[in-house]
Parts: C-alpha cells; sequence; structure tokens
C-alpha cells in the first residue's frame, strides 16, 4: 500500500515537470491523465486505444520499454536505438541498421510518428496492428533477435517493471499482451502535428509561409498529392515508385500478399520530418532530398508493377524544384523532435 | 454458477490411425515412432498443436455459445487437452461444433493473452495471423538434407482461409437437467492431414510456410479429423 502511495506522488510531479509551460493538447495535466487528441481537421485514427486506455503509468512504461535493451536477445539494442527521436524516430544516417552482432538489416529503418493514423506497418504492411508491431523487431534474427517470451521473464524479474505494471494495469502480472499494449500507448502518442505548415493550415502564430513555399506548395498539390496525400502526407497504399531492385531482390509487398501485381511495392512514407530522416526510400539509398527529386525525374526503373503515375517520372522546372524543397522544409515538426515527454533520459 | 447451468468438459485424444499419437523426441532415436501416411510415405512426428476455438452446444431449445472460447491443443502438454465448460445452461444438447484455428477478429485485433499469447509459437510477427494447426516432424522423403516435415498452417482471410468449422452430432443427446459433469470424449487422428481429398506426397509437401493452397489442402484434409468417440 505504501508502495503505492509513492510511485502515485512520484507521477503526479512527473506530471508538472512534464507539462512544463507550454500547452500540449495530447497531453493534459489537468485530468491527471495522458490525452490523445485528433489534430485539427485530421481524419479519425485507426487505432483510438481501444481496449487499452491510456494513462501516464502505460504511457511511462511503454516509454521504459520502448528504451531497454532488455528486448534483445544480447541486452544490446532498444527500439530507440534504431528509432531516434532527433531523427524522428527513423535512425539518423542509417541506409540500413544493424541489430545484435552487427547483423544488418535490409531495409531503411522508418520514423515513428502518427502510427495511430496507419492501418499496416513495416514497409510491407505485413503487421495489421500497432499492439503487434513489436513482436517483429524483437524477434527478426537480424534485429533484436529475441523472443518475446524471453523478454517477458526478463521483465518479470525487475522490481521497477513490476511496480510500473502495477501502476499500470492494477496487478503486477506481467504478458506479453500488457506489454505490447504498453509500447502501443508510448509508441500511440508519438504524434507529430506542429510543423510550420500545420501552424499554417491551422492559421495559428507561427504559421506564416513565403512566397516560394506557396508556390512549392502548390507543386506539391499538383505532383505529389495523389500519393502523399495530405494531412498525413501518404495515402498509406503500397506502390512501386520505380526504385531499381538492389541484389536483395526485396519483393516488398508481395512478400506479404503472395500475388504477382504487388512485386516491388513499398508503403508510401510520409512527407513530414523529411529534415530529420534520411538516407530516404525502403532501399535507404538516396542521401538527399535533391537525389529523390533526381530518382523521379529521371531515375524511374520500369517495370510491370511500376506505378502508373510514375511512368514518365516527374518532371520538375528548376523553379519548381527549388520552391517543392522549400515547401518540404516546413514540414519539419521540430516541437516534436525536441518534445520531452518523449526523450530516453527520464 | 446457479442452478440453471451445468458443467460439459472435453477430452481431446490425437490419434495416429487407431492408436494414440506418440511423438517422437529430438535425441532418442530408439523412441521414435515411424507411421506410414496414405501416400506411403514414412513420417515421424516432433511436435503437433492446433487451436479448437469458439464452442457451441447446439439443442432444439437454444445453443450455447461460450464467451471467450480459445484453447490450443498440444500434444506434448497433457493439460492441455483436457478442460471444461462451465455455465451451460440445463439443456437437451444433440451437437457441438467448433473451428479449428482463430477466428479472424482476433487475427486483427491487437495483442492478445491466454491461448492466444505470441508466446506459443503459433503466431507469424511478420505476416501478422495465427499459425492454425502445426505439426513438425521428419521423412526420409522430405527433400532437404535434415528430412524436415514442418507444416504451419495459417491464413484467416477469403481463400486463403484455413479456418473450419467442425459440427459433431452427439452419439446420444447429452442431457444436462439430470445434473453432474459431462464429459465428451473427441478423437482426432492426425493421418488425415495427409489423406482425403487431397493425398499429400512429402516429397512435394515438406515445408508449408506461408498462406496458399498447400495449407488449404492439408485444412482441407483435417477439418474432418474429429470424431465423437463417448460421452461419460
Amino acid at each position: 500500500m505504501k508502495h503505492i502511495r509513492t510511485s502515485f506522488v512520484l507521477a503526479g510531479i512527473g506530471i508538472l515537470a512534464l507539462s512544463g509551460c507550454k500547452t500540449d493538447p495530447s497531453f493534459d495535466p489537468k485530468k491527471g491523465e495522458i490525452a490523445f487528441n485528433i489534430p485539427q481537421g485530421w481524419p479519425k485514427p485507426v487505432y483510438n486505444f481501444e481496449g487499452n486506455p491510456l494513462s501516464e503509468a502505460g504511457f511511462r512504461l511503454g516509454k521504459k520499454l520502448f528504451f531497454d535493451p532488455r528486448l534483445s536477445r544480447d541486452n544490446s539494442i532498444s527500439c530507440g536505438s534504431c528509432h531516434q527521436q532527433f531523427s524522428a524516430f527513423a535512425h539518423f544516417d542509417h541506409d540500413f541498421s544493424h541489430g545484435v552482432e552487427n547483423r544488418l538489416g535490409t531495409r531503411n529503418s522508418p520514423p515513428i510518428f502518427n502510427l495511430n493514423w496507419h492501418g499496416g506497418f513495416f514497409w510491407d504492411g505485413g503487421v495489421n496492428h500497432i499492439e503487434l508491431q513489436p513482436v517483429n523487431p524483437i524477434q527478426n534474427p537480424v534485429e533484436m533477435d529475441e523472443k518475446v517470451e524471453n523478454v517477458v521473464s526478463k521483465l518479470r524479474a525487475d522490481d521497477e517493471y513490476r511496480t510500473m505494471f502495477r501502476n499500470t494495469f492494477g496487478d503486477d502480472s506481467i504478458t506479453s499482451q500488457r506489454m505490447l499494449k504498453a509500447i502501443a500507448q508510448f509508441m500511440g502518442l508519438l504524434v507529430s502535428s506542429n510543423s510550420r505548415y500545420d501552424k499554417y493550415v491551422r492559421g495559428e502564430e507561427g504559421g506564416s509561409m513565403n512566397e516560394a513555399e506557396l508556390r512549392g506548395l502548390s507543386v506539391y498539390r499538383s505532383k505529389c498529392a495523389s500519393c502523399h496525400t495530405e494531412p498525413l502526407f501518404s495515402d498509406f497504399s503500397y506502390r512501386n515508385n520505380g526504385r531499381k531492385p538492389s541484389a536483395l531482390n526485396d519483393s516488398g509487398r508481395a512478400r506479404i500478399t503472395l500475388v504477382a501485381e504487388d512485386m516491388y511495392k513499398f508503403k508510401v512514407p510520409s512527407l513530414r520530418n523529411l529534415k530529420y530522416t534520411a538516407p530516404y526510400m525502403h532501399d535507404g539509398a538516396l542521401k538527399s532530398l535533391e537525389a529523390v527529386l533526381d530518382h523521379y525525374a529521371s531515375g524511374i526503373h520500369q517495370s510491370p508493377t511500376l506505378d502508373p503515375l510514375l511512368i514518365n517520372g516527374i518532371q520538375l522546372t528548376a523553379q519548381e524544384r527549388s520552391d517543392l524543397l522549400q515547401f518540404l522544409n516546413t514540414l519539419n515538426d521540430e516541437q516534436f523532435i525536441n518534445d520531452i515527454r518523449f526523450r530516453e533520459t527520464q | 454458477m446457479t442452478n440453471e447451468t451445468g458443467k460439459v468438459s472435453f477430452t481431446f485424444e490425437n490419434m495416429a490411425g487407431s492408436a494414440p499419437l506418440v511423438l517422437s523426441g529430438p535425441s532418442d532415436a530408439s523412441k521414435d515412432k515411424w507411421y506410414i501416411i496414405e501416400s506411403g510415405d514414412s513420417l515421424k512426428i516432433t511436435q503437433y498443436k492446433y487451436y479448437a476455438t469458439n464452442f457451441v452446444l447446439h439443442s432444439d431449445s437454444g445453443n450455447y455459445k461460450q464467451p471467450e472460447s480459445y484453447y490450443l491443443i498440444d500434444e506434448s502438454i497433457p493439460q492441455s487437452k483436457q478442460f471444461t465448460i462451465d455455465e451451460v445452461p440445463k439443456r437437451k444438447y444433440t451437437k457441438i461444433s467448433f473451428l479449428i484455428g482463430v477466428d479472424e477478429e482476433r487475427n486483427t485485433s491487437g495483442a492478445q493473452t491466454g491461448a492466444l499469447d505470441v508466446n506459443h509459437g503459433m503466431f507469424w510477427d511478420w505476416n501478422t495471423g495465427y499459425i492454425m494447426a502445426r505439426l513438425e516432424g521428419v521423412s526420409p522423403q522430405s527433400p532437404v538434407p535434415s528430412q524436415t516435415v514442418s507444416l504451419h498452417i495459417a491464413g484467416f482471410q477469403g481463400e486463403n482461409s484455413v479456418l473450419r468449422l467442425v459440427t459433431l452430432d452427439l452419439p446420444q443427446p447429452l442431457d444436462l437437467t439430470d445434473g453432474g459433469l459431462k464429459n465428451i470424449h473427441i478423437k482426432a487422428d492426425v493421418l488425415e492431414w495427409f489423406k482425403t481429398p487431397n493425398e499429400i506426397k512429402i516429397s512435394e509437401i515438406f515445408v508449408v510456410a506461408s498462406v496458399g493452397q498447400d495449407a488449404v489442402k492439408i485444412a482441407n484434409n483435417y477439418s474432418d479429423m474429429f470424431k465423437i468417440d463417448h460421452i461419460d
């Protein structure tokens, strides 16, 4: 009983410390709980924590798990190793990430934000639910190479985790389901919706765009928006964008659906936070946005499943290209990558 | 429990033909039990488990569907093969039904627990879905050097669905109105996996690790492997 009281008080202090001076829509200290709010003008999310009631304790537990290397076989790699906050939770400057024993992955580590709007996870959409997403990297031999069962055993042996599970779920039973739900609380609250573009759209202070950026917005809307749809800047479909398959010959979505029409298709990534998430594409082969635009202008690899919209590439004048790059720069959410709530140190 | 309800327990016995299935161990070859399947191929079985879910008891005066009805029958775990359904309304039941596999809803609604925990070696982490039935073994007819046979039967959607509804008539009505625990004994013949309507040659199907035709063929085979042996 004494134990519970102590941790409750600590949690209370945490709310004050974390809320700071700025108000944040997804974190309401008055209610004493974490809140998930749909940003103005955004569609209904796929996941809204059904059966996984949000709480400060759950969020903190999920965050601790996210940054805990004990999720890997040799206790060396955490989720945060390849999903760094300053990189919008992608892996900065890595085409592929290295797992335990420096084993190399085969696809670029995607950023983590606005996951509650995703219907499928990973580049191929193989996982159908945010709560089940972590099982894949935990058990993938080239990532964490651990069994969920072993992770659960490690957590059960740890007093601090038992306390945190009790604070979250009411008793200290530790199961894979509870662990996964807690991680989903942390990941689901990683909402990036405060870029300059967002403030512009909402008519908020700090939301000014200059003429070049506004011209870039028009270029984006006429040349990019059919796949990178506002406001998430992805339609979350699977498309072949003309990357020439490497020696890995990654079949993409077809690996999941086993149908030929899905060969070399990958989930359309968001255009948000590109400043922080280089390199680009599922193959991580393009180091700069200039290189990305070069790819769309003249690098399209023709193949039977190439997206019809890309058969002639995307041709931009020098002016359009410059404007577009300036517009894309307004999609970077500095508030998100500096948000103290998501920072590794507690 | 009130006086209005009774209990029904189920006992699953895995068979190979007319004899109880014997699993072969990974090490002691002298204890291996070899089976001849329909095609004439030899097979020893080292691991065997499947989901039986969504149990329904049928009567003329109404059906009883067990809520949260998920069981993983694992041949290596005796306790997994016997379970009791409580709070069954006292009626005269004439049929039972259950699903082989985990329904679509639980394949698409996030992290589960109990029999559906991802820890049972019955869950695909890279392509979400439960393995509905799993058989591991060894056969000299397997074309790989390890002679592996590894059949992971999965798929919950569309033409790839391996979900199969089993409906079994009870040999005599199960009358809960007279009180007392009733026990339904079910026998399941593993050799049916390889028999009808699709005779399986191990040289052709020795590994199933994705959804698709091979999984569906085997599911169609094992969908009729269950028989009610007796009720006591």
